[in-house]
């Protein structure tokens, strides 16, 4: 069984368009939420969001490669070449060896409401356009992705809600584990936009603490109303140690251990069992004890039920021995099917610069989070080891460990 | 419309739309020399419906080998249309 590295990584965040801007975000705590008022015309009751730029690929990417790519097909492109940059892998690597992708996204609505659109206005699908297929469909990041990278191995979409982005990275990391791969993209995307959720909001579940935007994300907190719906695109670059040795590759961590569960529950409601099969099985996986655990990234996204859930699961699997708990999307918002991709690539710069970021907006604990180590300020000192969570709706739930290479 | 100002139009698409090099674009060229493929022509029916407010079909296509084959067609079409 080959050990399995991480040696690049790329964010394009409502926090930050690059690693940098990414890692000054997550030190001083900067939220990357705000309110868009276009909402309102279409009958939403929450109007925070992430807030993000759009991209102009032009210049960068020729017009075929831009004619399928969705809106968050764009952000997961950014992301990619920044962690293949990082990872020091050039075209010409990705030509001679076979690379492959597995990236988490669940959703690709914009393009499919504007071909039912046009469809109904125009009458005939001649007049859609050749983007339109490649663009709408789930598995529109790896099936873009695959092609403009000119990418040989596995090339395949997780769906898996919440937790598709850790998901990826767990499939990415039993690929290489078994041999079966030796580098793999895995990675997450999500869009943002009013046409993807709408149908959320209808369930109630989004914060509506309008008046303060930026303290509307606040998992954990006594006063949490509901979650803030975010997105973006996060990128990760995993392969063998083995073959990161061998090309001098900068390891960044490894990946020690991947847990995951089904609720058989409910389906929206997160139960606290499985999230605890979970991590416990990821501890089993990483063969090390949870004392070993310097930081957890918990999935908490600001919801009076979820995030009291999941403390009680923590607290069932550490008990006395808690490490620092922080969730990040207190800064960025629930970023869902790039959120378990990008909470590791956080969790990374927090443990390469040395720091934990803080649980914004977590001003008084409630029943639950009072017995858990959670961070409302920057920690400034360091670990060797984090577990992040990522569960999801429909029950499923991912853990990933990963750990410093000494 | 004279035949000037189709040719401008259809020209004007290929360099700023798709993004051809303006010295491929010239009128003994064929869809490949411009590099111009299958999917890409999905679009050019949009473009054309949009430009000139009618359908292309693909049996318009069989006897336009050149671009100037196809501002000929698209020309002598669009007058026959008005």
């Amino acid at each position: 069984m080959n050990r399995v590295v991480i040696t690049g990584m790329g964010i394009y965040s409502t926090i930050g368009k690059d690693l940098d801007e990414v890692r000054d975000s997550l030190y001083n705590g900067k939220s990357g939420v705000g309110l868009d008022m276009d909402r309102a015309a279409l009958g939403y009751r929450s109007h925070l969001t992430g807030i993000i730029e759009s991209p102009n690929l032009k210049g960068l990417l020729d017009r075929r490669s831009r004619v399928g790519l969705p809106e968050h097909g764009k952000y997961a492109y950014i992301a990619t070449l920044q962690a293949l940059q990082h990872a020091g892998i050039d075209q010409d690597f990705l030509n001679k060896n076979e690379v492959g992708i597995l990236y988490g996204n669940d959703s690709s609505s914009v393009p499919v409401i504007e071909a039912i659109d046009k469809m109904r206005a125009k009458k005939d699908t001649a007049l859609l356009g050749s983007g339109s297929i490649f663009q709408s469909m789930n598995s529109t990041i790896s099936m873009n992705l695959s092609v403009i990278f000119k990418l040989k191995g596995i090339n395949f979409t997780v769906s898996g809600a919440c937790a598709s982005g850790s998901h990826s990275l767990g499939m990415a990391y039993i690929m290489i584990r078994q041999g079966l791969q030796e580098c793999v993209i895995a990675g997450g995307g999500q869009e943002i936009n009013p046409e993807s959720m709408g149908s959320f909001d209808g369930l109630g579940a989004f914060s509506i603490r309008e008046d303060q935007p930026q303290k509307a994300s606040r998992p954990f907190d006594r006063d949490r109303d509901g979650l803030v719906p975010s997105g973006g695109a996060a990128s990760l670059i995993l392969e063998s140690y083995d073959s990161a040795i061998k090309r001098g590759a900068n390891i960044l961590g490894e990946i020690s251990g991947y847990g995951f569960s089904s609720n058989g529950d409910h389906i929206s409601v997160p139960n606290i069992d499985g999230p605890v099969r979970s991590m416990v099985m990821a501890l089993k996986d990483a063969g090390i004890d949870k004392k070993d655990i310097g930081y957890i990234n918990a999935h908490a996204t600001s919801t009076p039920v979820g995030d009291g859930k999941e403390a009680q699961a923590i607290y069932e699997v550490f008990g006395d021995k808690i490490p620092f708990i922080s969730s990040t999307k207190s800064m960025t918002g629930h970023e869902m099917w790039m959120g378990g991709a990008s909470e590791v690539v956080y969790s990374l710069i927090m443990m390469q610069h040395g720091f934990i970021a803080p649980n914004i907006n977590f001003e008084n604990p409630d029943e639950h989070s009072e017995k858990l180590n959670i961070t409302s300020k920057t920690i400034n000192s360091g670990f060797d080891v984090f577990l992040s969570n990522a569960f999801g709706f429909g029950g499923t739930n991912s853990t990933l460990i990963i750990k410093k290479v000494k | 419309m004279d035949k000037n100002e189709v040719v401008d139009i259809i020209n004007g698409f290929l360099v700023e739309e798709f993004e051809i090099e303006e010295d491929l674009v010239q009128t003994d060229a064929t869809w490949s020399d411009i590099g111009i493929d299958s999917l890409d022509f999905v679009d050019i029916v949009v473009i054309i419906e949009k430009e000139f407010g009618f359908k292309l079909k693909g049996e318009d296509m069989v006897n336009v080998r050149t671009l100037g084959q196809f501002h000929e067609f698209i020309y002598t079409r669009h007058s026959s249309d008005q």
